[in-house]
């Protein structure tokens, strides 16, 4: 049960991301990569992280993919050049796709090399507890205390600096 | 539970990596690269949230996923802002032909 759980999300999830790629609008691209995250926050589920699924789901879903989805729409083309002209169209060069199908094809293979010839040998339980929300918890306010304070500071300077580039159109 | 050997994870992962490496090189609309670095982003944590599974009293894989998470919101954020600035003042959002520095 298992398995099928998470051979089947595996494949949502890779699916989706080759839609993205062979997709030429941009907008379903955006869409294809909500279903890339529920497969992925589903795979969060099934390796024992429930917390990081539900944050996956809020930040990305909930607030990254509606930002790139503004983005999309923000930075349409006012003028269509012709009538027949598709939306959000992406072209894409054929040296280009022949580039990235190369790199990416041979990152695989030297991923999966690395990794059929690692042969992990793992120490320790698995995780068998219902939930990982009290460790998480007691962990980010004790021995990750820094991290954690240098993270909101970061989230701060980012809103500011977003905040700042987006609304005052002319600094000059 | 957890019959699933680590070695699929990983797999998946590299496939969602190698997937979002060549949507960044193959769109021409930076939003687009976004969207692929995004996926890239997503994939590593697989990875660690991967091996994390087996490290139940601290959760060190878990924890280093959950600031990736943080670093990848205040960095589309301000890729976002970026993007809207360089499409106001090149009105295009293809990545070639923003290349006034060039030459």
């Amino acid at each position: 049960m298992e398995a099928v759980a998470f051979y089947s999300f595996s494949v949502l999830a890779i699916v989706s991301a080759l839609f993205i790629l062979f997709s030429k609008n941009l907008i379903y691209g955006a869409f294809a990569l909500f279903l890339a995250f529920l497969g992925v926050a589903a795979l969060y589920v099934l390796a024992g992280a429930d917390f990081l699924a539900v944050t996956q789901i809020m930040v990305y879903v909930g607030g990254i993919l509606v930002l790139l989805i503004f983005g999309i729409m923000l930075t349409q083309k006012v003028v269509r050049q012709s009538e027949q002209e598709i939306h959000n169209k992406v072209e894409v060069l054929t040296s280009r796709g022949v580039a990235g199908f190369l790199i990416g094809s041979g990152m695989f293979l030297f991923l999966g090399y690395i990794i059929i010839d690692a042969r992990f040998k793992m120490q320790g339980e698995v995780i068998n507890t219902n939930s990982t929300i009290r460790t998480i918890g007691v962990e980010l306010m004790t021995s990750h205390l820094l991290p954690f304070e240098i993270a909101a500071i970061l989230l701060l300077v980012a809103l500011v600096g977003a905040a700042y580039l987006a609304l005052n159109r002319n600094p000059a | 539970m957890n019959t699933i050997p680590l070695e699929h994870y990983l797999f998946v992962a590299a496939a969602l990596f190698c997937i979002g490496l060549a949507i960044s090189i193959t769109k021409r609309h930076f939003i687009g690269i976004l969207l692929g670095i995004e996926l890239m982003l997503n994939s590593v944590n697989i990875n660690l949230i991967a091996f994390s599974r087996h490290d139940p009293e601290r959760l060190s894989g878990q924890l280093f996923a959950l600031f990736v998470i943080v670093v990848a919101a205040a960095e589309v954020t301000v890729a976002l802002a970026i993007i809207l600035r360089v499409y106001g003042h090149y009105k295009s959002v293809d990545p070639d032909e923003v290349k006034e520095l060039k030459n």
